[in-house]
């Protein structure tokens, strides 16, 4: 990336290489000697973790598709196939599937800490943006997966998730019909979605590319949100931040393998073992538990158009959320009120995501309505404004500073070492 | 200061509230009994499936449910595979051979489709030739095919097991459909399936209890496997790879703490 290189390599093979095309000491600037802040906890691990279960999702699923049918008489059986009579074939549609959800475990605690450490102001406002992005190609991806086998929430989520284009006025049914190849979710629909959950996330990859370079461009943020200064305050990423991360890495695959091996089908739902019928309605259709904060949002404006404008609204605001933030500090560390509006939010979308796998009725609309005005009351008022009112704590000089002080005991800095470990603790269960 | 956090506590506290309060009443309409609790041996990290269950659960699901229930994605060699009932390899040839139903093949040279008896590498072979048929004979229902059904349904083998021994007389004043039985464990209660089982209806030589109770517990049984038949070979490597990669974390944690000693972080 960055020109001619600086390093001299020994081997001459290397140094052949590399003076045509400079990839090692890229990777060597970029991946081993990229100077790292020294203080960065256990939040800053899930960046490797996305990395490594987008290359799990990769494998896995260049494996099944190998062997899933996508036609609609097909779909379902090629799937049960794979369970049973394809070698191991079980074990990769149950890491796929298990994979999605706990990538998406891994990208919200990922989220909820770059809104905690105050990681998307400037000058990483595109890294943020960008990481939004990555965010809704990987819901298109996950949704469009889900549909693949064709079972009755396969189908049913399909129908109502592609029916909200029909909101937009004039051109909607159009657009829906556009969508289906069809005038209903039909074997047009299946095959177009399995050629995109295909090709996306080959896209997710050239993103999350860009997100790392623009990642390497200011270097890491870290827990008291202080620029590095000098080269006292960071350490090569490798060994210091390899190590760590592929400790944390374990560990999360600990959590992740207790699914795939133990309770493969606890996060999916049991309608999606009935195959596909259009003509019989399931008496609740609800999506993967990942989405369901967003649907209670959906489900919470009583007009259709609404609820879609909401929905979409409520991943767009983060797009705008570096200008939204008026305080000039980062870290909610030394942002008393911050850190208390930051759990409330939590809570809020804890409790979005509950509603969102009840019925949409009588009380649970009332409760979604209120929890989705807080969600964006939280963005559009509540932080411009405590940019101006809110009385934050002294930073530190620099990062040194405060990891000696933190050693003598107390000191400004918190890190968030405690509060936040306990939300790693409950994150999993997002479904409430 | 803490006049302030006192108030954003309050907000939320008055957010969770509200939203509880609000929410707690849409209880209620159309609930489900939960089903009863029943103990498996294939439960827990270490479970496996009862051979001697397996084969009785087949015995009842051939002799009665597969008049109306199909099983389209197991065949008969399935039932001599490893982790499941097991049965050898002369037994499966009996058993493909004596299912109640011959299996349709063809065409034959002349273009016409014939009945044979079935062989180990044959699907079980449906009762219906299609769901309109099976709707047919069942007054306007259609029974379910069985190969993954105990995934089916919220807590599947419990599930099966408390329907198959939940029929009851209806509440005084119900009125059932035509067709219809009252079961409490099915959703809306009732149910377009007669009770299918029995006491001493199928043979048992092992001596097991031939009671309704029993054939409803060895058939749940039954049903998990056909619905997860790799059950056994998933707890084994899991229980290999949990120990991989717990010892794995232990080395690391122990590498991690050494190279940060000298790092204060
Ligand atoms: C005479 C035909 C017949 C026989 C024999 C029969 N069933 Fe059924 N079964 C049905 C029909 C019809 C339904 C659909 C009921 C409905 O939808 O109301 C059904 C439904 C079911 C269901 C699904 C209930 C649900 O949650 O949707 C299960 C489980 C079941 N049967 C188990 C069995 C078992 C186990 C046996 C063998 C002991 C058996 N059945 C024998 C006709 C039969
Ligand atoms: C961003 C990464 C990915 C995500 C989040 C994802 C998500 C999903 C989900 C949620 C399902 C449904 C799981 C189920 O219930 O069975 C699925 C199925 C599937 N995916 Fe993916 N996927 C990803 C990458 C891929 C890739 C790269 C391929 C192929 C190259 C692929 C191929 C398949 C196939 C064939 C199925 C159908 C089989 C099945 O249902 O298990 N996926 N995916």
């Amino acid at each position: 990336m960055s020109g001619q290189s600086t390093y001299h390599f020994k081997n001459p093979a290397v140094r052949w290489l590399d003076s045509r095309l400079p990839i090692i000491s890229a990777m060597k600037v970029n991946a081993l000697d990229f100077p790292t802040p020294k203080n960065l906890n256990y939040f800053w691990t899930f960046g490797g973790i996305l990395t490594l279960f987008l290359g799990i999702q990769i494998v896995t699923g260049l494996v099944l598709a190998m062997h899933y049918t996508a036609h609609v008489d097909q779909a379902f059986n090629s799937v049960e196939e794979i369970m049973r009579d394809v070698n191991y074939g079980w074990l990769m549609r149950y890491m796929h599937a298990n994979g999605a959800s706990f990538f998406f475990i891994a990208v919200y605690i990922h989220i909820f800490r770059g809104l905690y450490y105050g990681s998307y102001k400037a000058p990483r406002e595109l890294l943020w943006m960008i990481g939004v992005v990555i965010l809704l190609i990987m819901m298109a991806t996950a949704f469009m997966g889900y549909v693949l086998p064709w079972g009755q929430m396969s189908f049913w989520g399909a129908t109502v998730i592609t029916n909200l284009f029909s909101a937009i006025p004039l051109v909607g049914e159009p657009i829906v019909q556009w969508l289906w190849g069809g005038f209903a979710v039909g074997n047009p629909t299946l095959n177009r979605f399995y050629a995109l959950h295909f090709l996306l996330p080959f896209v997710l990859a050239a993103v999350v590319f860009l997100h790392i370079w623009a990642l390497h461009v200011p270097g890491n943020n870290n827990p008291t949100g202080v620029e590095v200064k000098s080269n006292k305050d960071t350490v090569p990423f490798h060994p210091y931040y390899t190590v760590k991360d592929f400790l944390a890495v374990i560990v999360f695959l600990i959590v992740y393998a207790a699914f795939v091996f133990y309770l493969p089908n606890y996060l999916g739902h049991t309608d999606n073992y009935i195959p596909a019928d259009p003509l019989v309605t399931p008496a609740h259709i609800v999506p993967e538990w990942y989405f369901l904060p967003f649907y209670a949002i959906l489900r919470a404006i009583p007009d259709k158009l609404g609820g879609v404008i909401a929905m979409f609204a409520s991943i767009g605001i983060l797009f705008l959320l570096p200008w939204l933030d008026t305080s000039k500090v980062r870290s909610a560390a030394f942002r008393p009120l911050y850190r208390q509006f930051f759990w409330i939010l939590v809570l809020v979308c804890f409790g979005l995501g509950y509603l969102g796998s009840q019925p949409a009725e009588g009380g649970y609309v009332i409760a979604s309505q209120i929890l989705t005005a807080y969600y964006f009351l939280h963005f559009l008022v509540i932080l411009p404004l405590l940019g101006l009112f809110e009385k934050t704590k002294p930073l530190p000089g620099s990062i040194s500073e405060s990891v000696l002080s933190k050693d003598k005991g107390g000191g400004p800095t918190d890190g968030g070492g405690g509060t936040v470990a306990a939300a790693a603790a409950s994150a999993p269960e997002k479904r409430g | 200061m803490s006049q302030i956090k006192i108030a954003t506590l309050g907000l939320a506290a008055a957010v969770a509230v509200s939203s509880a309060l609000v929410a707690a009443p849409a209880f209620a309409a159309g609930e489900v009994k939960p089903p009863k609790s029943v103990h498996f041996s294939f439960e827990g990290p270490f479970g496996t499936y009862d051979r001697g269950q397996l084969q009785r659960g087949y015995k009842v699901y051939e002799q009665v449910c597969a008049a109306c229930h199909s099983m389209d994605l197991v065949a008969f060699r399935n039932l001599g595979d490893p982790g499941g009932p097991e049965f050898s390899p002369a037994e499966v040839r009996v058993l493909a051979a004596e299912f109640p139903r011959e299996v349709v093949d063809g065409p034959d040279d002349l273009g016409d489709m014939f009945e044979r008896p079935g062989k180990p590498s044959d699907y079980f072979p449906p009762p219906f030739p299609n769901q309109a048929a099976a709707r047919a004979s069942n007054s306007g229902a259609y029974p379910p095919d069985f190969s993954v059904i105990a995934k089916a349904r919220p807590n599947g083998p419990a599930y099966i097991y408390s329907l198959l021994v939940g029929y009851e007389d209806p509440p005084a004043g119900m009125e059932l459909r035509d067709g219809a039985y009252y079961n409490s464990y099915f959703p809306g209660g009732q149910i377009a399936m007669a009770p299918p089982l029995f006491d001493e209806m199928v043979e048992y030589t092992d001596g097991t209890p031939m009671t309704v109770e029993q054939y409803s517990k060895d058939l749940s049984a039954f049903l998990m496997w056909t619905a997860e038949p790799k059950l056994e070979e998933r707890k084994r490597i899991g229980f290999q790879v949990m120990v991989f990669l717990v010892v794995l974390a232990g080395l690391l944690y122990f590498t991690k703490k050494k190279l940060w000693r000298d790092v204060d972080h």
